[in-house]
């Protein structure tokens, strides 16, 4: 961890993108000050010595072991499709992946 | 009716089992207390008035026809946001979310219903639980009873709220990194933070999965162990909750404290603290000597990395939890989007509130190649080493007594930097990143009639010595009576 006083606004650009996240012109000045406050404050952990520390990904060691195989009931489709405003053949219909290839 | 509102849950439920008041009448009394004062507190999302009363009244009709609803028969109870209620709709404080209703219940709410709880509504939090003040919900500020110029805390404050306030009999909140505990400090109340694993998981809207824990928020030490009594326990549909059978609790909130140790860790009482918030700890320490508890010091050294490893973590998890809504399945959908990428974006653009985009982005940030060794493996290894102070300490007490919160119930608009509200969450993160149960319990109040709260942490799966510990500072505080501006009985 090293201190980051300031992020460059094409890195905040980038974090957008990969976070498929459309901000505004003023959100994304904004978080690049919020978040190159924040970055700073977090350099503290470089302080701590983790030398030989194993990663704690869950507070309770536990064996996630799968339940039994056993056939269930699943949600309805009408009931899955509930949720969106745009489905057809019990499907959920969005626009094309690629631009120019609409099955429509 | 007017005296069963300020029962106990357990009393609340003897009298519909004994038929001395229906649940009928028991639910239509705190709707009329809705009615009445929910305009000035603004606690409630979204009201379910006709299946409470129908869930009301399938409890009298169990009662009369000899069977037995179950420990909450009739208690009226409503729920924070995040749960999940089939038919009911849920937003979890998010635009993203408005409108959903969702087809499922979560596994918490199918157990209190199993026991008899009658469904109110649900209650107002910080948008996807971020936030510490409510202020953060996409739809409206929550009011702290107390004071209604304050906020409630968060992110669970429509909970802390409603109860305080006598507008549900108790509730379920989230914590994430002091959720249940902190709002449940601002407005006089108790919350109780279990073992994390030790209610499902199932049906909550995520935030971080590694952090999230449902936990109740009630009015009395016993009626929180009740519902957590009710609700913890293994889930097939959850595969973190702890394989261990659901606990007795009950008998801890009456036992004697004489001879449990308890440790007072330097570093939370070293810090930016409000005089009232050390006092109310002192006072607490007063309270559990004279009933014969050991009051030692301890250590817990890596308290100040507590808060930079939450901040990494918590945003990392949910930049990961959040890429589920993508304006497709369900949750906000934006308008005319030529792509699928635009729909994703434009979709997630106007449906997150501004601290959901920072927290998204601040998680994406941790998790991108180049930054996650550094940062995100850093923050679990930091982790480690303050979940094994916190072992370390608990090998020679029985619980940790430290504050909630660094200052009282804060004014609603206070101005703040995000990493100024952060800041906040403290004394409560420590508990969080262990996994550990914590308890928040009121402990007196400041001169201006706010309340002050005190934290019990305890061992994992230990809920029954912090209730423990928790119920004999209740004790020593007058009873529990509602805000003045909410009155004691019926509307």
């Amino acid at each position: 961890v090293t201190a980051v006083a300031t992020l460059a606004r094409a890195e905040v650009d980038e974090l957008a993108t990969l976070a498929r996240l459309a901000l505004t012109e003023a959100e994304a000045e904004r978080l690049r000050d919020e978040l190159g406050a924040i970055l700073a404050h977090v350099a503290a952990l470089a302080e701590v010595d983790v030398d030989g520390v194993a990663p704690m990904t869950h507070a309770v060691p536990m064996d996630l072991a799968p339940r039994a195989d056993l056939a269930t009931a699943s949600l309805p489709v009408a009931a899955a499709l509930g949720g969106t405003t745009s489905a057809r053949d019990d499907q959920f219909v969005v626009p094309a992946a690629i631009p120019g290839t609409d099955r429509d | 009716v007017t005296d069963l509102l300020r029962a106990t849950l357990a009393e609340q439920a003897a009298a519909v089992r004994a038929r001395r008041v229906s649940a009928v009448e028991l639910a239509r009394a705190y709707l009329a207390r809705i009615d009445a004062h929910d305009g000035a507190l603004g606690a409630y999302l979204a009201r379910a008035d006709e299946p409470a009363l129908a869930a009301a009244a399938a409890v009298d009709a169990a009662v009369a026809r000899g069977v037995d609803p179950g420990p909450l028969a009739g208690v009226p109870l409503a729920l924070k946001d995040m749960l999940v209620t089939r038919g009911v709709a849920t937003t979890a404080g998010s635009k993203m979310l408005a409108g959903w209703v969702p087809p499922y219940d979560g596994t918490a709410v199918t157990r209190l219903a199993a026991a008899g709880a009658v469904m109110l509504g649900k209650l107002n939090c910080d948008e996807f639980g971020m936030g510490s003040s409510t202020e953060h919900s996409a739809f409206f500020p929550t009011r702290n009873p107390w004071d209604l110029g304050r906020v409630p805390g968060g992110s669970s404050g429509g909970s802390a709220a409603a109860v305080a306030a006598g507008l549900c009999a108790a509730s379920l909140g989230t914590d994430t990194g002091g959720s249940v505990r902190q709002p449940a400090a601002f407005c006089g109340v108790v919350g109780l933070k279990p073992t994390y694993g030790r209610v499902s998981r199932h049906g909550v809207v995520a935030f971080a999965s590694s952090l999230d824990q449902v936990g109740p928020i009630a009015r009395t030490v016993a009626d929180a162990a009740l519902l957590l009594e009710v609700v913890a326990g293994a889930d097939p549909l959850d595969g973190t909750s702890i394989d261990a059978p659901a606990p007795r609790l009950g008998p801890a909130c009456g036992a004697p404290v004489a001879g449990q140790r308890v440790g007072l860790p330097r570093e939370y009482l070293d810090g930016d603290l409000a005089p009232e918030v050390r006092a109310a700890v002192h006072r607490a320490v007063d309270i559990l000597r004279a009933a014969g508890a050991t009051v030692v010091d301890v250590t817990l050294p890596h308290t100040r990395h507590a808060l930079p490893a939450y901040y990494l973590l918590a945003p990392a998890e949910a930049a990961s939890n959040l890429a589920r809504y993508d304006g497709v399945r369900f949750g906000h959908r934006a308008e005319g989007a030529a792509t699928l990428a635009e729909l994703h974006a434009r979709s997630r653009g106007e449906g997150f509130g501004p601290e959901v985009k920072r927290r998204i982005m601040l998680g994406t940030y941790v998790l991108r190649a180049g930054t996650y060794d550094a940062y995100y493996q850093r923050a679990q290894q930091v982790r480690a080493r303050i979940a094994a102070d916190v072992d370390a300490a608990l090998a020679s007490v029985d619980v940790l007594l430290t504050p909630v919160t660094p200052t009282p119930a804060f004014p609603l608009g206070a101005a703040q930097t995000p990493l100024e509200l952060y800041l906040g969450d403290v004394f409560t993160l420590g508990a969080s990143l262990a996994g550990v149960p914590a308890l928040a319990v009121p402990c007196g109040a400041t001169a201006a009639g706010l309340p002050l709260g005190v934290q019990l942490i305890g061992r994992a799966l230990d809920e029954a010595s912090v209730l423990r510990a928790g119920a004999a500072i209740e004790r020593a505080q007058p009873a529990f009576t509602f805000p003045p501006a909410f009155g004691a009985g019926p509307p």
